[in-house]
């Protein structure tokens, strides 16, 4: 089994760098098995492909606009991921919408696709997050672990 | 009667750019560029250490990951009189091909030839037809009958599944599609050939950069990737040999499979030789340096600009010429709005005066977008492949020269057809076979430097900053994929006192100047014939022809118009 978790956003842009804030927070605290890579794929699109290919288990990690209260928590699974950024609600919709039909057509896509988000308050030009996803950080990164544990993913504690 | 349509946002993929035409007779008689969303990045790099504002510029493009890097560490380079070394050159040369090559490929199978090749279309195509259209224009391997059936079926198992993914969004059967089945079935098997041909290609950037995507190897003064024959973690024999294989691959693919469809296509639309010729002006700064004096009179790419279409009179760049006005850009500047900017001097001081969402059309009259409107001596100016190869072109450069008579004579249309919506299009594949060929070159002078004992990749003289002036300036030039992106820096006492980028998109998509000069899209949307109001594919056709990227312009999309492709006529 393959696994990807893969971080998106703008570094430069507050809440929208929360992907790749939390790809260096997990590669931090954690150590993972050979088979689980983890991606800052900052906001490329197609570009990411080569790195679907192979996959068996995709986890995304994104700010979201959910029109929900900033810093809610939110599971996304399966045939509401394409659909939810269908929709706009996250301000990556067209890299990752496009990423997907593209892997599907090739036949790469992912046979299990999971996003973890949590709502955004701002997506404004600033190096640090808001305080309200600030706050959820703590059980955004349990929640990305508890699922990888799901999918059988043994982690170990950083030393 | 003038009818206004409206096309927002344009892009495929990433950006925000929205384009309001007047259409009168069938044709657009007036046209306004805007970008709707702001992004004003540079304020995050006052104060900061100029060694470091690579990492950050890095991120300001979504797409293209070196091309700010680049021009951020040549403009800290320029301020301090940093020299780099020659491997440091010659990696940079590399990265900067490989890129380029890369983004050329991937906007004209996906981005851009969906405005020409009508992927509905393919599935009624016969595939033995096909596979002798395919023969007929090229060695290339992959041309079977049963090749083109097989990608065929693939796709409308695709299409079938009701989830149109990247094909959506077209005006498929639209009547200004005139490729016959079995080239858009070509199209299509080539979309998807290039789609895995990527992959490899974009492992040079790995390799090269330590890490893909953000490659990390970047360094004011130089490169940090050492070389060295004898270790396993350096750019070293094995590794040489791993990129000229990729290298070949791109070139291959280039010759073989990008330059005969876009040649293909072409002859189906030489009418859009005559349609899209914008502002006839084109800046170049030149890229690609074949010595590491750090003077800019011996690049690949020359420096120049051409005013007025005129080949014969090829002028020298000065940057000190360049400025940027916000009279009709949401900005607003300390010593009035009339005035342009230097941008040493540039300010981005937001002051949006725009219709609150939703409306139907922004004020036009007033200001009407994010995006500046640079200009050169007060002069509109399109940057890009085409500029890039104008300006080679018009130097008298024979590798320029041969490609661009080459294609020309293959399409039986002059130079003049140049200038226009399918001469952009044809300059990119141009530029894209001229770096392909070229770069085995950079990499056979890496591999002797090797050889020779020359490792040296970073020149640590002025890595301290006690080194440096109390004050310094300095600009960084660069030709990304999409055309001439500036950086300008202002130091004191060791830390940025300004930054400011002029990108590519910024030239190309800005709005109309205090003198009421269209921007360069706006130009070239004068006079395109539209067929249908409520399809405007013709319109599509031109802005991709510049391949529009407000990614780096801006990036966020605002909660207003974020539809995927919305065209409403009235």
């Amino acid at each position: 089994m393959t696994v990807l978790v893969l971080g998106l956003g703008n570094l430069l842009m507050t809440d929208d760098a929360l992907g790749g804030r939390m790809i260096a927070e997990l590669e931090k605290s954690y150590r993972f098995p050979q088979e689980v890579q983890l991606l800052d794929g900052g906001t490329l699109g197609l570009d990411l492909l080569p790195y679907l290919e192979g996959v068996d288990k995709l986890l995304v990690i994104d700010a979201l606009r959910m029109g929900a209260q900033a810093g809610e928590l939110f599971r996304l699974e399966g045939e509401e991921v394409p659909r939810a950024f269908a929709n706009k609600l996250s301000v990556h919709q067209m890299g990752l919408q496009d990423l997907l039909a593209v892997a599907e057509l090739q036949g790469h896509l992912p046979e299990q696709l999971v996003v973890w988000g949590i709502q955004a308050e701002s997506v404004e030009v600033g190096m640090e997050l808001s305080p309200a996803v600030s706050g959820s950080v703590a059980e955004l990164m349990l929640s990305v672990v508890r699922e990888l544990q799901g999918w059988g993913v043994v982690l170990k504690q950083a030393a | 009667m003038a009818k206004k349509i409206v096309v927002d946002p344009i892009t495929r993929i990433e950006g925000h750019l929205r384009i309001e035409a007047q259409v009168e007779g069938g044709k657009i008689t007036n046209a306004w560029s805007s970008s709707t969303a702001f992004r004003g990045i540079e304020t995050i790099l006052k104060g900061r250490d100029p060694r470091d504002a690579h990492h950050f510029t890095q991120r300001f493009c979504g797409v293209c990951t070196t091309v700010h890097s680049l021009a951020s560490i040549r403009a800290v380079e320029d301020a301090l009189q940093i020299q780099i070394p020659d491997n440091a050159r010659l990696i940079r040369n590399l990265i900067m091909a490989v890129q380029n090559i890369q983004d050329h490929v991937i906007h004209f199978y996906h981005l851009h030839a969906l405005d020409w090749v009508d992927v509905v279309s393919a599935l009624s195509a016969d595939p033995k037809k096909t596979a002798s259209l395919a023969q007929s224009i090229s060695d290339w391997p992959l041309s079977s009958a049963n090749y083109f059936q097989g990608i065929q079926q693939r796709v409308k198992a695709f299409v079938g599944t009701g989830r149109l993914g990247p094909f959506a969004n077209a005006y498929w059967g639209h009547s200004a599609y005139k490729l016959p089945a079995e080239a858009n079935l070509m199209g299509v098997a080539h979309y998807l050939e290039a789609l895995e041909w990527q992959k490899d290609i974009i492992r040079i950037h790995a390799i090269l950069g330590s890490k893909n995507p953000h490659p990390q190897t970047f360094l004011v003064g130089g490169m940090s990737m050492p070389v060295d024959p004898d270790s396993q973690n350096a750019i070293n024999a094995d590794k040489i040999a791993l990129i000229g294989k990729l290298l070949k691959k791109a070139r291959t693919f280039v010759e073989q499979v990008y330059i005969p469809d876009l040649l293909a296509v072409a002859s189906f639309y030489k009418d859009w030789a005559a349609i899209g010729a914008g502002v006839g002006n084109y800046l170049s700064y030149g890229d690609f340096p074949m010595d590491n004096g750090g003077g800019t009179d011996n690049l690949y790419f020359p420096r120049g600009i051409i005013m007025g279409k005129d080949l014969a009179n090829l002028m020298p760049l000065d940057e000190a010429k360049i400025s940027e006005y916000v009279t009709h850009s949401w900005y607003s500047y300390s010593d009035g709005d009339d005035k342009g900017k230097h941008p040493y001097l540039g300010e981005t001081n937001h002051n949006y005066t725009g219709p609150q969402p939703p409306y139907e059309y922004l004020d036009t009259d007033n200001k009407y977008s994010w995006v500046k409107a640079p200009r050169y001596m007060d002069q509109p100016m399109e940057v890009g492949p085409l500029a890039r190869v104008l300006v080679a072109y018009a130097s008298g450069n024979t590798d320029a020269k041969g490609a661009v008579d080459f294609v020309l004579k293959q399409l039986g249309i002059g130079p003049a057809a140049l200038f226009s919506t399918l001469g952009r299009t044809a300059a990119r594949g141009i530029d894209c076979l001229m770096l392909a060929q070229k770069s085995e070159l950079w990499l056979q002078q890496l591999a002797d430097n090797m050889g020779r004992g020359v490792l040296e990749v970073h020149n640590s003289e002025k890595w301290d900053p006690a080194t440096w002036p109390k004050e310094a300036q300095g600009f960084g030039y660069h030709e990304a994929p999409r055309g001439g992106l500036g950086h300008w820096i202002r130091i004191e006492n060791g830390a940025i006192k300004n930054y400011q980028a002029v990108v590519p998109s910024t030239w190309n998509a800005g709005p109309r100047d205090p003198r009421g000069q269209l921007g360069p899209y706006e130009a070239a949307l004068i006079d395109t014939p539209i067929a249908d109001e409520r399809q405007p594919l013709e319109i599509l056709r031109t802005i991709h022809s510049f391949d529009p990227c407000l990614a780096c312009a801006v990036h966020l999309l605002d909660g207003q118009g974020s539809e995927i492709i919305r065209v409403r006529a009235l």
